[in-house]
């Protein structure tokens, strides 16, 4: 039983970055804008939150150096591809190439250094219930924080009228820019708030995953939530679904490496990345029908005047 | 006042021809600021970065090895992006091409096998990459599985199934528990050009592969099509061209050239297989397919510009101790200036004074 609630725990844990990127991304698209940037947003994200919380001792600031981060680094990519019009798929690998060269030249310095992680609630009586009481009452802040903001974003897109118009420019920009919405405006809004998503999910890898940093520590986990975004079709309520399935295959592969199953652990540490490719490919198979994606999704808008 | 962007008639040339070059010196400006904030001597750093490869034989030969792998990958990503076709992962069809060759030279490791060894580890290091790379073009083309995340998924795939195979079943068994494989034998070995230096004569085939290119995308019909597939899908559907199969084509391509890559990596100048042949040719070669605007001359001046980043930034690091996260962060600025640069090919800025309110009752 202690087991079954450990890797539960685990789970949540690993899920989490998953969820909050995702989130964000999920809102950027949806305005029609495809940031491939997340890989680089999340791991300048992980070494500003980390430099945050190693100098001030405080989790909450390393978090916010984390958003902050994702945010400027997602103001480079408006600029390119809404200001210049730039292709976006380039823009984005562009974005994650220079992620990656400045978290490391930023964590040089930290790497070797230890935080103390996020604290985890404790509310006497109800966190010590055997099996559940840990994981609906024990988790950092960070877990509570990501489900809040699935459902804030899911309120957002579909019971308020500035969700509307914001999908309206992901489906159709020319006819947002006719009805005199400023396209471009909230485009580089949703692309921000996806930039503070992948910072916040970037820095929570240092700040409470594991409580250092080491170079690389994404690890392919901003790409894995571009995938979970297309697992989703693009709903927020599927996105908790695809990011705790993969949350599970990531962990579960450490325990049978653990089990020492006679599995090479290579192959067990592929699976994360082997399992992206085939729900990639059922899942667009499946959708023979017609696209669920933003209709606008990726295609460059220069304003007529 | 405002700064808005306007479409030009038509695109401009003259941009098109000196965009790389303010490019590069947008870059050279943004990296003076990097130094001085990093607190080394920019006009030193530049020199270590810039010029002080130029002036010896080895850093100029190490230049062209290092270049060899980033244009022959560079070639394929640019069939691929010219069709409108995004592979990413071409790292990891580099890899997989190296595993596939390696194989024969581990096989064939002290036994008395002839000449043919390099060049059957040549063609199985192609065709494994090709095949790798069919992979995600295939789930494109078949079930609209996109190929960004596809192609670059299965790089960490690869990576893994290297490194299983140097900590495993191919590791040197006198190799002190390192993971690599031995040294291969000498004729698993790609030839030197010069007795004693570095050149290879995979430089020579990357030349090779750099004419192929200029006659297929300027002579042939399959080099209009790819072309015609990405600039104009419309009109490429009305002309019957099959834009799937040139997917497939391309990346099949691409895939097979960055296979080759790895393979003449390996068997050239690192010698055996291990973890970490490649310092992110792949995605650098991204970078210089973009710099030399998919153009294969432009591809080979670009390949050497980027080569030339490596080997500075390696005696900058030496000379200077400047962190070598600056060549990647260099890269990705320039990536970033090049792309807006092009940005002005197809467009214009303008200044747009919004109209002042005519009040009522005036005129």
């Amino acid at each position: 039983m202690e087991l079954v609630e450990a890797i539960i725990l685990a789970v949540l844990a690993a899920s989490t970055p998953l969820l909050i990127a995702a989130t964000g991304e999920l809102v950027t698209e949806r305005s029609g804008v495809l940031n491939l940037g997340v890989e680089g947003m999340m791991i300048v994200g992980a070494a500003c939150g980390f430099a945050g919380a190693w100098l001030t001792g405080s989790i909450f600031i390393g978090a916010l150096f984390g958003i902050v981060a994702g945010t400027l680094m997602s103001l480079v990519f408006a600029l390119m591809a809404l200001g210049l019009a730039v292709n976006q798929v380039a823009t984005g690998l562009a974005l994650t190439i220079l992620g990656v060269g400045l978290s490391g030249l930023i964590g040089a310095g930290f790497v070797g250094e230890r935080i103390t992680p996020a604290l985890h609630l404790d509310i006497p009586g109800l966190t010590n219930i055997p099996l559940v009481g840990r994981v609906f009452f024990g988790e950092d802040a960070f877990v509570y924080f990501s489900l809040a903001l699935v459902i804030g974003v899911w309120w957002f897109l579909y019971r308020t009228r500035s969700g509307l118009i914001l999908r309206a420019c992901g489906d159709n920009h020319v006819s947002a820019h006719a009805l005199g919405y400023p396209v471009l405006r909230i485009r580089t809004l949703a692309v921000m708030f996806g930039g503070a998503c992948a910072g916040l999910a970037g820095a929570y890898l240092p700040l409470a995953y594991t409580p250092f940093f080491i170079p690389g520590m994404t690890a392919g986990r901003g790409w894995i939530a571009l995938a979970l975004v297309v697992f989703s079709s693009w709903r927020p309520g599927r996105l908790v679904v695809g990011a705790y399935l993969f949350g599970a295959v990531t962990i579960l592969q450490l325990h049978a490496q653990g089990w020492g199953v006679g599995i090479p652990s290579q192959l067990m540490s592929a699976l994360p990345y082997l399992a992206t490719v085939i729900v990639l490919v059922l899942l667009s198979r499946a959708r023979t029908g017609g696209s669920t994606a933003p209709a606008a999704l990726g295609t460059v808008f220069v304003p007529d005047r | 006042m405002q700064l808005v962007l306007e479409k030009r008639a038509e695109r401009s040339n003259t941009i098109a021809l000196i965009s790389p070059l303010i490019a590069i010196g947008l870059t050279i400006v943004t990296m003076v600021i990097l130094f001085a904030i990093l607190g080394k001597n920019p006009l030193l750093a530049l020199h270590a970065y810039f010029i002080a490869p130029l002036t010896d034989s080895y850093s100029l030969q190490e230049i062209a090895v290092k270049a060899t792998p980033l244009v022959m990958i560079a070639i394929g990503l640019s069939l691929c992006y010219l069709a409108n076709a995004w592979n990413i992962g071409a790292e990891g069809q580099f890899l997989i091409g190296a595993v596939a060759g390696s194989w024969i030279a581990v096989k064939t490791q002290g036994t008395d096998a002839g000449v043919w060894v390099l060049p059957v580890m040549l063609v199985l290091a192609a065709a494994a990459g090709a095949l790798y790379a069919l992979i995600p073009a295939i789930c494109k083309v078949k079930f609209g599985a996109s190929e960004i995340l596809t192609s670059l998924m299965l790089v960490y795939v690869a990576d893994l199934f290297l490194d299983y195979l140097v900590r495993g079943p191919w590791r040197d068994p006198h190799g002190f528990n390192f993971p690599t494989t031995a040294e291969f034998d000498p004729v698993a070995t790609v030839p030197l050009l010069i007795e004693g230096g570095r050149l290879h004569l995979g430089s020579i085939i990357a030349l090779l592969v750099v004419a192929a290119a200029v006659i297929l995308l300027g002579r042939t019909i399959k080099g209009f099509e790819i072309r015609v597939v990405g600039a104009a899908p419309r009109a490429a559907r009305f002309g019957g061209f099959n834009s799937n199969q040139l997917i497939i084509l391309t990346f099949a391509v691409s895939g097979a050239l960055a296979g080759l890559a790895g393979i003449i990596e390996v068997a050239g100048p690192v010698g055996h297989l291990q973890p970490g042949i490649s310092p992110g040719y792949g995605f650098t070669a991204i970078i210089v397919a973009f710099l030399g605007r998919l153009n294969p001359l432009g591809i080979l001046i670009a390949g050497l510009f980027l080569a030339l980043t490596f080997i500075g930034g390696e005696q900058a690091q030496i000379a200077m101790k400047i962190p070598l996260d600056v060549t990647k962060v260099f890269q990705g600025i320039l990536l970033f200036y090049v792309l807006a640069c092009d940005s002005l090919i197809l467009y214009r800025f303008k200044l747009v004074f919004p109209n002042r309110q005519v009040p009522r009752g005036a005129g």
